[in-house]
C-alpha cells in the first residue's frame, strides 16, 4: 500500500461530492453497480446519497469478450435492474477501470434493458492499462501502477490490497 | 467391455452432454446455478445474450420432436448462436448417406455444436465419438437411455419449488420402462441426494431389476403418494412397447392415473411435473394437469435457461481447444 493513498473512505467522500449534483437536480437517476466489487461500492454511494430508485446489480458474464479465449466466467448472480431505465440517467459503478472491457460489456447489457438518456461512469480507482476509449467521469482516486499489480477491494472494513499477480 | 466416457476432453472438462449417469454433484449444481442466471434473460426487452455470437448450433433429429427441437432452437437464438435445423427423419440418410457422411459434412460447414435427438440407445454417445476434438454435443434424447437436458431442467424446478433434495420423496408414476426422462431423472435425483425416490407402474413397465437404480418399486399409487413432495407423471410410449403386456389407456388411468383424489394423499404442498406431451384422462386427470400444484409449465420456460446453461458451458470448455486446433491449422500442422 503507497503511503499517500487515501482511505477508501476519502474516496468514496470524493465520489459522492462528484455525484451530489446529478441527484439533486434528477430523483429518477439510477445507481447501478457492476458485480460483484462495483455493488459494494455503489450500495455505500445509493445510501449515501439518498437514492430513491432500486438500486441495480449487473452481472456481465454472458457480455464479456473473452468467451472464445477462457469460455464461461463463474456465475455471480443474476442482473437485478428493477427500476425501469428508459429515458432515465444511469449512474454505472465499478470499483476498478482498467482495461474498460468490463464497462463496454456493462453497458451492452443495459442496453439489452432499456434506452437511457445517459450514463455516467463513477469507479473507485481509475488505473492506466486502457486497451478502450473509456475513461471514468466520477473518479475515487486515480493510480499509476504497473501492469502486473492487482487492486483489491475489502469490504468491512473498507480497504485496497495492492499486490503484484501471481 | 465399456469405453471411458467421451463427455470429458483432454482437458478434463466436460466436452458434450451425454448423459447424467457420472456427473457428480458439484457439476449438476454448477449447471442450475446458471440456469439460474438464465433465467432472468427471457423478461428484458432483448431476450437474448451475445454470449455464442457466431457459433453455429445444427439440431440433427433422427426422431421427430417438436418440443426439444423448439426449445434447443430457442436457447440457441436466446445466446445469439446461429441454429440450423437439420431434418435428418425425412431426408439425408434415406438417400444413402451415412450418419459419418452427414456428421463431415456438417463439420465442414464449421458447426461448433450438435444437438441430437435419435431413437436408438447409444447414438449420442455414438456420434461425440466421431467428431473432431473442437466440436460439442448434447445429447437431446435417445432411445430409451437418457434424455440429460429434461433431467435437468426437471431437478432446476424441483430445487426452485422445494429447495434441498435432500428432505424430499419423490413419486415416478407409470412406464419407467421405456422412459429416458425417468432414467435420467432418477441418475440426478440419485446424485443430488434426493431423500426417497418412489417408481408406480405395472410390472410389465418397469426395467428388470429396476430397484438397481436407486429407487423403490410400488405397484399400488395409493401408498406411493403418501407423504410425497414431488409427482412426476410420464407419458405412456406406445410407439415403444412391442410384445409386452400393456394395460389399456383407461385401464392405466383407473390404476395409476394421477387424478385429484390421488393427489389429495400427497403432501399438501407437493408439485406436479410432466415432460410433456400430456395424455390427459391417461396418465393424469386434466384437472390436475392445470391445477395449482402443476409446475409443468414452469418445466418448459427453466428448459430454456437449463439448455442454455448446458450450451455455454460446454461450449465454453471447448473454446481453448478450438483455439489451440486454429493456431494449428495456420501454423500447417495436420492433426489428422
Amino acid at each position: 500500500m503507497h503511503v499517500d493513498t487515501p482511505t477508501v473512505e476519502q474516496m468514496l467522500d470524493r465520489m459522492q461530492q462528484q455525484l451530489a449534483p446529478f441527484c439533486e437536480s434528477d430523483p429518477s437517476v439510477v445507481m447501478i453497480g457492476i458485480k460483484t466489487g462495483g455493488v459494494s461500492v455503489a450500495a455505500a454511494l445509493h445510501e449515501a446519497l439518498g437514492i430513491q430508485t432500486p438500486l441495480g446489480e449487473l452481472n456481465i458474464s454472458f457480455y464479456r469478450d473473452d468467451f472464445s479465449s477462457v469460455g464461461l466466467h463463474p456465475v455471480v448472480g443474476p442482473s437485478t435492474l428493477q427500476a425501469p431505465i428508459d429515458g432515465k440517467h444511469i449512474l454505472l459503478v465499478d470499483d476498478v477501470l482498467s482495461t474498460g472491457r468490463t464497462v463496454r460489456a456493462a453497458m451492452n447489457e443495459i442496453f439489452d434493458f432499456g434506452r437511457p438518456s445517459r450514463i455516467t461512469l463513477a469507479v473507485l480507482v481509475q488505473r492506466d492499462g486502457h486497451e478502450l476509449p473509456i475513461r471514468a467521469d466520477v473518479v475515487g482516486e486515480n493510480m499509476n501502477l504497473s501492469d502486473s499489480a492487482h487492486v483489491q477491494l475489502n469490504t468491512n472494513p473498507w480497504s485496497l490490497d495492492i499486490g503484484e499477480r501471481s | 467391455m465399456s469405453l471411458p466416457s467421451p463427455q470429458f476432453n483432454s482437458l478434463g472438462t466436460l466436452q458434450h452432454f451425454l448423459t447424467l449417469d457420472g456427473l457428480d454433484k458439484a457439476t449438476l449444481t454448477s449447471i442450475m446455478d446458471t440456469a439460474e442466471n438464465f433465467t432472468q434473460v427471457g423478461d428484458r426487452v432483448i431476450k437474448n445474450v451475445p454470449l455464442l455470437r457466431g457459433k453455429t448450433v445444427a439440431n440433427l433429429f433422427f426422431e421427430n420432436s417438436t418440443r426439444t427441437r423448439t426449445a434447443f432452437e430457442l436457447a440457441a437464438k436466446r445466446l445469439s448462436a446461429d441454429l440450423l435445423n437439420v431434418d435428418l427423419v425425412t431426408s439425408s440418410t434415406t438417400k444413402g448417406e451415412s450418419l459419418l457422411d452427414t456428421l463431415r459434412v456438417l463439420e465442414s460447414l464449421q458447426c461448433d455444436m450438435f444437438i441430437v435427438r435419435h431413437g436408438e440407445s447409444g447414438a449420442a454417445d455414438f456420434i461425440a465419438r466421431h467428431v473432431k476434438p473442437t466440436v460439442n454435443v448434447v445429447n437431446g434424447g435417445d432411445g430409451q437411455a437418457s434424455h440429460p437436458t429434461q433431467g435437468m431442467l426437471d431437478m432446476f424446478t424441483i430445487r426452485q419449488h422445494k429447495g434441498a433434495f435432500e428432505p424430499l420423496c419423490v413419486v415416478i408414476i407409470g412406464d419407467i420402462r421405456h422412459s429416458r426422462v425417468a432414467r435420467s431423472g432418477i441418475a440426478a435425483l440419485n446424485t443430488l441426494g434426493a431423500g426417497e425416490i418412489r417408481v408406480v407402474g405395472p410390472r410389465t413397465l418397469m426395467p428388470t431389476n429396476v430397484e438397481s437404480l436407486g429407487v423403490t418399486w410400488y405397484s399400488d399409487v395409493d401408498v406411493a403418494l403418501k407423504d410425497a413432495d414431488v409427482i412426476m407423471g410420464l407419458r405412456l410410449q406406445t410407439e415403444r412397447m412391442s410384445g409386452i403386456t400393456v394395460p389399456s389407456s383407461r385401464e392405466f388411468f383407473s390404476t395409476y392415473g394421477l387424478t385429484r383424489e390421488r393427489l389429495s394423499l400427497a403432501k399438501s404442498d407437493a408439485i406436479v411435473m410432466h415432460p410433456g406431451p400430456t395424455n390427459r384422462g391417461v396418465e393424469i386427470a386434466a384437472d390436475v394437469a392445470d391445477g395449482p400444484q402443476s409446475v409443468i409449465l414452469d418445466q418448459v420456460t427453466n428448459g430454456l435457461a437449463v439448455r442454455m446453461a448446458v450450451m455455454s458451458t460446454i461450449m465454453g470448455n471447448a473454446e481453448p481447444l478450438r483455439e489451440a486446433s486454429s493456431q494449428d491449422a495456420s501454423e500447417g500442422v495436420n492433426r489428422g
